[in-house]
């Protein structure tokens, strides 16, 4: 049997922790990205849609709305599992750490489309009517008038929320990605010291976790201040 | 190719789903009844208790909600016997989803409780209310009403959450669907009809809790 030091435990909880931090990262600006599109569809659907496009335009928020209950309504392990057999379904091999990634982009999109969408409802209507008056097209609307301004409210709960995808994280290692929580495990059954370990792995996402939690906090209240 | 789907494989296993739906909801209320009225005093030792006392109620706050679900079970129940407490599953998972909730509700009932007027408290004072009296009959019920739609959200979170409880074998409904994929390797199936019960659960407990807040928490 090979001893481990307490060195040692730590040094492999470090290493498995930049795994954490790279699905993090990889479901945090997936998630963005898939969000951006979802609040965009959203806006367009209740904003922009011509006459003849109303009943398109329902069907989108319909969808879009179905969406975002959909993924905040489950647990984010029923998703992992959906997209790791599910995805097997259709013959694909798919590897731990692509189920996992694509389950929590989806995850991290519904939520922040719905926070960007708080943002945005936000912004007085006027300044929509403004924009308009100004011969503005939606996309412009939206990109020179309202996005500016919304960003500025939605950057503290955006990083807030960071602190959710991290420690949704954790849930990969269920379906068997080699993150923090799976090594931890892994740790533990081969020295029989739960108790240590896994106060280890707390003290890692708490390290990981703490100061986006605090930097979230401090723009929150530099925001409240600034107005 | 072609994708078969057997959805009766899994819903012919229903005893099954329902035990694990039961053991869900049993969770669910248990420990959002206790993780409340666990944050309604944290709350208050938050905003008002001795400075020690903040001190120590803020660190499990923050200690709490910087770190993930799962590894807090796996601690209670893992890491915790070898100190010689000894949990059954389903013991570590209600002590895990109590811990958890309280820690989100005193933020968010704190967050009410602070947003009260001063005058109203001095008013309680000046007609001679005890200390307990003013949190509980003139504080409390506006705050609760004020941060009621967040603080039943955090509850469908904790109970969302409460699927990772199956992974130390609580006999929830993830663990029902597990066990079925087991008996008949329909997977996709059953983890698919598991994902529509809690999404029915999700939704059917917001509804209630709204209603349930207004008639019977906060009033009129």
């Amino acid at each position: 049997m090979i001893e481990f030091s307490i060195w040692d435990i730590f040094r492999n909880l470090l290493l498995a922790g930049r795994w954490t931090v790279t699905l993090s990262l990889t479901a945090f600006i997936g998630g963005g990205l898939v969000g951006l599109l979802l609040l965009v569809g959203r806006l367009w659907a209740t904003r922009a849609a011509v006459p003849g496009a109303q009943k398109a335009a329902l069907v989108v928020s319909r969808l879009l709305d179905g969406y975002i209950v959909l993924f905040q309504g489950t647990p984010l392990l029923m998703q992992l599992f959906l997209a790791y057999f599910g995805l097997a379904l259709f013959g694909i091999n798919v590897p731990a750490w692509v189920a996992a990634a694509v389950a929590l982009t989806f995850y991290t999109s519904a939520y922040l489309a719905e926070i960007w969408r708080g943002c945005v409802d936000a912004i007085p209507k006027g300044q929509w009517e403004a924009a308009q008056s100004l011969a503005m097209n939606f996309g412009e609307q939206l990109r020179h008038i309202v996005l500016p301004q919304a960003i500025r409210i939605a950057v503290p709960p955006t990083v807030g929320f960071l602190v959710q995808v991290i420690k949704g994280t954790a849930l990969a290692s269920v379906i068997g990605f080699m993150e923090l929580t799976k090594v931890g495990t892994m740790i533990t059954n081969a020295t029989f010291k739960p108790f240590l370990v896994y106060s280890c792995v707390a003290l890692m996402y708490f390290m990981l976790c703490f100061p986006v939690s605090m930097v979230a906090r401090m723009l929150e209240k530099k925001l409240r201040n600034g107005r | 190719m072609r994708v078969e789907l057997d959805f009766m494989a899994v819903l012919s296993q229903w005893p099954l789903l329902g035990i694990g739906l039961a053991w869900t909801i049993g969770l669910t209320v248990v420990s959002s009844l206790i993780g409340v009225l666990v944050g309604v005093t944290f709350a208050w030792a938050r905003a008002s208790g001795p400075a020690w006392l903040r001190w120590v109620v803020g660190t499990y706050v923050e200690l709490i909600r910087n770190t993930p679900f799962i590894v807090q079970l796996f601690f209670l129940f893992f890491g915790l016997p070898a100190l010689g407490f000894r949990l059954s599953p389903e013991m570590a998972s209600v002590l895990a989803m109590v811990i958890n909730l309280s820690a989100y509700a005193t933020e968010i009932i704190r967050a009410g409780v602070e947003a009260t007027p001063r005058g109203q408290v001095e008013a309680a004072q000046s007609l001679a209310l005890s200390k307990m009296q003013i949190y509980t009959r003139v504080v409390l019920p506006p705050a609760l009403k004020k941060v009621w739609p967040a603080l039943v959200s955090q509850i469908i979170i904790v109970m969302l959450g409460s699927a990772v409880c199956g992974q130390i074998s609580t006999p929830e409904l993830s663990y029902a669907a597990n066990l079925i994929q087991g008996r008949n390797f329909r997977a996709f199936e059953a983890f698919i009809i598991a994902t529509a019960l809690y999404l029915a659960l999700s939704i059917a407990v917001r509804k209630l809790l709204n209603w349930a807040g207004s008639r019977f928490v906060f009033g009129r």
